[in-house]
């Protein structure tokens, strides 16, 4: 089947996936975008401000994210062309902090599929929820394909 | 602590930061993102790029601490929007300036921010939503 006007798979959700939350995962991250504040690198001065482990920075979503939006990319029926893809935007709304041992669960569809100036814009969200339920963060993904040479 | 207060027109503190050579390197292993237009040097060159170009979600999370260091702490950042434009490259700074646009009888502070390198905006349109 070839996509058309009729056929966009717009809502279309994928099967969630689990992430768990390691602690020097989050100080490895923390450390590669630069992060000094010590709730994100050290578990002992987490604990001293009331946190169960060390604190994800709030960006730690794409990380949590990672495993449920990389099939979205290689989606046939999406049929996005990696090598034209460009990450236009992206947004977050955050809830509750994540921290380590926290175990993520993220839920990825397709808001919206539009075609214009030779571009494609493909929209995805993640929806994140931790292991009580509470939603962590959800995200909207901007992509743009770019569809003519 | 102290007091952190808002007023529409103030200008958070500025965050400037000079990615090393590696820097996409450790952040590729750090986020799982190793697309090799990050990483490697000739296949960046053979896409047509000048060279390894640094991944935008690691300017946006520059723009996401700003927000934070001047907000008292991740609790703060409630949400960030922002678009990506042109490419962002390692060995040169990269500033983050924000500003408050409005503040809520909720308290809830509305900045403008952006990232620029050597004169242009490489992550623009910045909107974030502190709660400190």
């Amino acid at each position: 089947m070839t996509p058309d006007a009729d056929a966009k798979p717009i809502g279309k959700t994928y099967p969630p996936t689990l992430y768990a939350v390691g602690r020097e995962k989050v100080k490895e991250y923390a450390r590669a975008v630069g992060e000094t504040d010590p709730l994100h690198l050290d578990h002992e001065a987490a604990r001293a401000a009331g946190y169960a482990d060390v604190v994800a920075p709030p960006m730690f979503a794409v990380v949590y994210c990672s495993p449920a939006m990389g099939p979205v990319y290689f989606d046939p029926e999406l049929g996005i062309d990696f090598s034209r893809l460009v990450h236009g935007g992206q947004e977050f709304k955050w809830g509750p902090l994540v921290v380590a041992g926290d175990e993520i669960t993220t839920t990825v569809s397709v808001k919206s599929i539009e075609h214009r100036a030779g571009n494609g814009f493909f929209v995805f969200e993640s929806v994140s929820a931790n292991q009580h339920g509470h939603t962590v963060s959800v995200g909207t993904w901007t992509n743009i394909v770019r569809e003519t040479a | 602590m102290t007091d952190r207060s808002f007023e529409p027109g103030q200008e958070l503190p500025e965050l400037k930061v000079t990615p090393d050579r590696y820097l996409t390197v450790r952040y590729a292993g750090a986020s799982g993102d190793f697309n090799p237009i990050h990483i490697d040097e000739d296949f960046a060159q053979q896409v047509g790029l000048p060279g390894r170009i640094l991944h935008g979600l690691w300017t946006m999370a520059q723009v996401a601490r700003a927000q934070t260091e001047a907000a008292g702490g991740p609790h703060a950042l409630k949400r960030l929007s922002v678009g990506f434009r042109g490419m962002g490259v390692m060995e040169q700074e990269v500033v983050v300036t924000s500003k408050v646009r409005s503040v809520d009888e909720d308290g809830t502070v509305h900045v403008d921010a952006e990232a620029v390198q050597s004169g242009t905006a490489i992550v623009r349109r910045g909107d974030a939503e502190l709660k400190p």
